[in-house]
Order: C-alpha cells, then structure tokens, then sequence
C-alpha cells in the first residue's frame, strides 16, 4: 500500500497520484483529505483505494471497478455515476449520494442528506442509518435499502427499481406506493446487509412505482391517426 | 375599422381550446417556435464604400477558425468554421440521421453534440470532432465515454424549453433507445430538469472541476443555457470556470416540447446575444469565455450578424435537419398520409413517424435516409454557411469572421435597433438608450 498524504498537494495532484499507482496495480491510501471536493474521479479499474478523513463533494464518482473506503463523512453526490465497484463510507453521506448510480454498491455506515439515489440507473445503495426527502428521486432501477427511516416524498416519480425501509416511512412520493416485499426480496436483501456487516432481520416495506404516470393518456386526433 | 371576425379569438386559438378540450393536457409538438419575433432579417449589413477597403469576395484569405478551451484544456476544441451541430438526443433522431450529421461535420472541419440519451458508437466513429452533453436526466451517461469526448457540455437548459427536462414520446423508446437510457420500453420519457448532483452556481464550479479532474484536463467544459435572465446566468456559469457559454434563444428547436414553453419561454437570439456579450464584459471575461449562440441560426448571413453582435460561434440544429431531408418531398415520402400535413409544413418530430427518416426509430422510414448521401449535403450545407460568412466579411474590409462587430450593421425596425444596441437605419439612434 502506498501512502499519499494530500495535506499540502492540490486536487489536481492527488487525482493524478492515485491514477498513476492504480494503474501501476499499487493499493492507494490517501492521508489527510482535508475534506476536499473531487477526489478519486474517473477510475475506471479495479483497484483500492482508502481515504483516511472526511471528503467534499463529488468524491468517488465517474468510477468504473475500483473498491474505495472512505473513514469519515462525506459531501454532496458521493459515488455519483459509478458503473461498477464498491464505495464503503463508515460515516454520513450528503445530499445526493449516490444520484445516477449505474451499477455496483454504495453504503452509508450513518445517515444519507436529501436525494438519496437520485436517477439511479442501476446498483445497491444500501444506507445504514436514516435517509432524507426525496430519497430515490425519478429512480430508473437498481435498489435503495435503507435500515432506518426516511423522508417525505419517498420514490417520487420513480420509473423501476425498488426501495427498501425498515423504519418509518415520512411520506410517499408522487407516483410512488408502498408493497409488501416477497420472502425471497427480503433473503436477497439481507443478505447484502450481511456482506456489510449488518446481521439484523430488519422486517422492511418496498416501495415502488406505482406506474400512473408512464403515458400521457391523450393523444391529439392526428396523433391517433398516425401514431 | 373592425373586422369582421374575433381578433382574440381566432379560428387557430378556437382550434388550440377545442384540442385541449379534447385531450385534457397541455399540448406537445416538435420544430421550433411559431411566435413572430425580431430576428437577424432585420438587421443589415453596411459594407465597404470608400471609407473602407473591401477585400476580393472570392479570393482574399479570411480566417474563420475558432478555438475553444485554450488556457484550461490539454486539447482545445478547434473548428475550422465557427458553425457546428447542436445536441441532438440518439432516441429523437435516427442512427442514420445521428451518422450522417457526424459525417457532414466532420468533412468541413467542425463538430457535432451527442445531446441527451448517451454516446452512440456509431456517432462517435462518423464525428472527428464529439461534443458530450451531460443534462440534468444523465441518460446513457458513462465515464469511459466522456473519455471520448473532445469536448464536454454542461446542459443546464435548452432554448425550446426552458425550465423543463427533454421529452421522448413512448412511440421512440423501443427497445435499444429505452436500454441505453436505462428506462422501461414505450414509456413517455419526461427527463428531470434538475441536475442530480449539483443544484446552483455555488456547486456548478465543483461540477466543472468534477469533469476536468475525470478527463485529466484534456478538453474543454462548457455550459449551456436556455436565453431567460441572460446576464445573470452568464456571469455564474463564467465565474464557475466554463470555457465556453452556448445561450440558446426561444428559436432553438427539440424533437417535443410543450407547446406553450415553445411559444411563450424564453427571449429571440439577438438580444440573447447581446446580453451575454454585456454580462462578459461587464465582468472582464468577454473574449476570455467564448460565447456560442444558437436559435433559428439558418444561413452563413445569420451566422455573420450573430458573430458581428458579439458571438464567437454558433450551433446550428433545425437547419442541420433540414439540409438533410427535413420537410423534403423526397419520393419515398407521402407526408399528408403519414402525418398528416404537406412537406413543408411538419412539425411532428414527437410523433416518430418523420416521412424522411430523421426524426424516428422506425427501421422502414430510417431506410429512407442514406446517412452518406446525408452527409453529403450537410457538408455542402455548411460550406454554403461558411462561404457565405466569409464573403460577408470580406465585403466589409475584413479578414477575419472574429473582426465583425456591432458597428458593421444597421437595424431596419426600432425593435431590432432596442434590441441589438445600434443604430436604426437613416438615423444615429440607438433606441431604448441615449
């Protein structure tokens, strides 16, 4: 593991840092963050990297493979647009964690802020804590499972994918409704609780789109000719 | 005098009411803006006389390179026309039509934009020169492909529709569209307007920097904005580091919109120009961000009196379309059975039945597009546009298209004047200022 202490190095020299020891198949922990904004963007391999500190916004996203671990808290849009890999935050995320996800998993050791997995298209965002309003905002797919409570307008306009709580529910969003998950969700979902350390059988409600909202229902009388 | 039929309520607003009194929703179609606004015919040009020396139209050299991005980018964006194609979704459009704007771009020196819906291959491998455009909806977006890209842009709104996300129609999300962009098949696509990860010009800055970072600071960002409170808008997205600002007037135009934020949003392209030619300067950041408009941008003359009011390129999207086919009575075509209207007078782009193969995903009517005979004729269409350019600029004594300026017209209407700050024709007023 190679060390790089970001204490007095700018952004610019960190992102490239990391770049350069991945793609040299080295693991990267980075040191003294200082919570800044855009660390670890656009890497599109396995590889792993640790951030010892809390980070700023956008930290983690565009990735594509890599396992990061980040022992603090984070800012706005964490993981924001991963394709593959695996983010692991040991603290509270922002807002938009996790907004347009596309594929691998995401998990909040604490609470998510506002817009938890907004316009995900894919993946797990799994959140240990609460999760706040308009959490899986117009969610295309993938899966939000969130052990605590969450916000008002929970699934607003949500298209696919399915969200998870164990707690209180503050309010459905618009187009949203709430299902009673199958035995075989409720397995799946523990068990990727379990990859993370959480052995509990939380006893979770599903929420979903309820699908009204798909088509206009109207077409214009030429429309109905041609269409 | 009064007329003999209701001015308020006119045969098409009794038609508008009786449609919505039908349908229960507000109405969508696709093209342009219908409303009459000033625009480039009512200024002209003042060319060389003896006061000035004009350079031989045919001959003389004249400069229409454009570089985008120099000081921040690794690779600046560079056209050898200041005239490229605008962001246009892969789901709107056909492939063949996706191919063929990429193919005709790329002939004369200039770029296309991927618009919303993700990177096709296919448009990638036909345009030398991409433009990525990463909107609120985010569909289709993938890393490895900004990777690709020879320019990023940040869509924060479109000319057509302000305030609102795009729209495909259920009838153009099949299969393929519906994978790319990660939504169920046949659905009525409304995408978000707001971007997922960043909401202000607080957080724009962090973004902008986001997409350095991913692209090691190899291209150029730049913002795009729908024309509405022009200074403000243009004086954030500058500050937020943008290398370059795309204001996109009430004349641009989209494959859906309602039809309302078509006719009603938004300002015309020769004050939305000049507004953010105003804003740069009053920030000292004129000639340092470029400034890129689009909006019923039509003819080489058009782009000459956009880069005369203070732009430094233009985007051109609705006259792309045309030059490939768009309201062509091509043989193959029978418009009034297909959509009910003759060639000429088309604006269902939303309803993916296009009689000539660009706005669908119909594989019958797609045929009806050859994406090399297309290609063709887009390039010939911006050659025409660049030509035209140049000889505009040369007939005022100049070599370069960056050197024409305000002073080089004349406004025919006290509107236009008010609007493009200079004089109206016969007099030395500029109205609307002392």
């Amino acid at each position: 593991m190679v060390d790089i202490n970001a204490r007095e190095m700018t952004i610019r020299e960190i992102n490239t840092q990391v770049k350069e020891l991945v793609n040299e198949g080295q693991e990267v922990r980075i040191l003294d963050p200082q919570a800044r904004h855009n660390l670890v963007i656009g890497v599109l391999k396995e590889c792993k990297v640790t951030v010892e500190g809390s980070v700023g916004y956008l930290c983690a996203s565009l990735l594509d493979g890599p396992d990061v671990t980040i022992n603090g808290n984070a800012g706005w849009a964490l993981g924001e647009n991963m394709m593959n890999g695996r983010i692991t935050l040991t603290r509270n995320a922002g807002a938009s964690v996790g907004a347009t996800l596309r594929g691998g998993q995401l998990f909040v050791g604490g609470d998510a802020g506002a817009r938890a997995g907004i316009s995900m298209k894919g993946g797990d965002l799994i959140i240990r804590g609460n999760s706040g309003f308009l959490t899986g905002y117009m969610m295309q797919k993938g899966r939000i499972i969130i052990c605590g409570d969450v916000g008002d307008a929970v699934g607003d306009s949500m298209y696919e994918g399915e969200i998870y709580v164990a707690g209180e529910i503050g309010s459905l969003g618009s187009d949203a409704k709430e299902e009673t998950p199958s035995e075989d969700e409720l397995l799946e979902v523990w068990e990727t609780l379990q990859d993370f350390g959480i052995t509990e059988r939380f006893q979770f409600k599903k929420v979903v789109s309820a699908k009204k909202l798909y088509h206009f229902d109207a077409l214009e009388r030429f429309e109905k000719r041609v269409v | 005098m009064v007329m003999n039929s209701s001015q308020i309520y006119s045969p098409w607003v009794m038609e508008d009411i009786h449609a919505k009194a039908d349908l229960g929703r507000y109405r969508i179609r696709g093209f342009s803006s219908f409303q009459k606004v000033t625009h480039f015919d009512d200024l002209t040009f003042l060319s060389t006389g003896l006061t000035r020396i004009p350079l031989e139209g045919y001959k003389e050299k004249c400069s229409t390179q454009v570089v985008i991005g120099e000081g921040n980018a690794k690779n600046p964006l560079v056209l050898d026309t200041p005239i490229y194609i605008t962001g246009m979704s892969y789901g709107a459009l056909s492939r063949n039509a996706k191919v063929a704007l990429g193919k005709g771009a790329s002939e004369v020196g200039t770029a296309t934009c991927t618009g919303d819906g993700g990177m096709l291959m296919a448009e990638r491998e036909a345009s030398e020169k991409l433009i990525y455009q990463i909107l609120p909806s985010r569909y289709g977006v993938n890393p490895h492909h900004i990777m690709m890209a020879d320019c990023i842009e940040i869509c924060v709104g479109q000319g057509a529709k302000p305030g609102t996300g795009g729209m495909l129609m259920g009838v153009k999300v099949l299969d393929h569209i519906a994978e790319m962009r990660d939504l169920p098949t046949g659905i009525d696509q409304r995408s978000p307007t707001r971007h997922p990860d960043w909401l202000g010009p607080d957080d724009l800055p962090i973004k902008i920097e986001q997409l350095r970072e991913a692209t090691d600071w190899r291209v150029p960002v730049t913002v795009k904005l729908g024309a509405c409170r022009v200074k403000d808008d243009v004086k954030l997205a500058a500050k937020a580091g943008a290398d370059a600002i795309v204001i996109d007037s009430m004349l641009a135009g989209t494959g859906a919109s309602s039809e309302i934020l078509l006719d009603h949003s938004g300002i015309p392209t020769v004050p939305a120009i000049v507004l953010a030619r105003e804003a740069l300067r009053e920030i000292g950041m004129y000639g340092k961000v470029a400034l890129i408009a689009s909006g019923g941008i039509r003819s080489g003359v058009d782009v000459a009196k956009a880069l005369a009011l203070g732009a430094d390129a233009v985007a051109i999207g609705i006259a792309a379309l045309i030059a490939l086919n768009c309201n062509r009575d091509i043989p193959e075509a029978n418009f009034e059975e297909e959509v009910g209207v003759p060639a000429g007078m088309c604006h269902h782009c939303q309803t993916g039945k296009c009689p000539v193969g660009i706005a669908t995903q119909d594989p019958v009517l797609m045929k009806r597009l050859d994406p090399e005979e297309a290609g063709a004729r887009v390039a010939n269409f911006l050659n025409a546009m660049t030509m035209e350019l140049a000889l505009i600029t040369r007939s005022l004594g100049k070599s370069d298209v960056h050197s024409l300026e305000p002073e080089d017209m004349a406004a025919l209407t006290i509107e236009a004047s008010a609007m493009a700050r200079i004089p109206l024709v016969g007099t030395d007023k500029v109205f609307g200022f002392d």
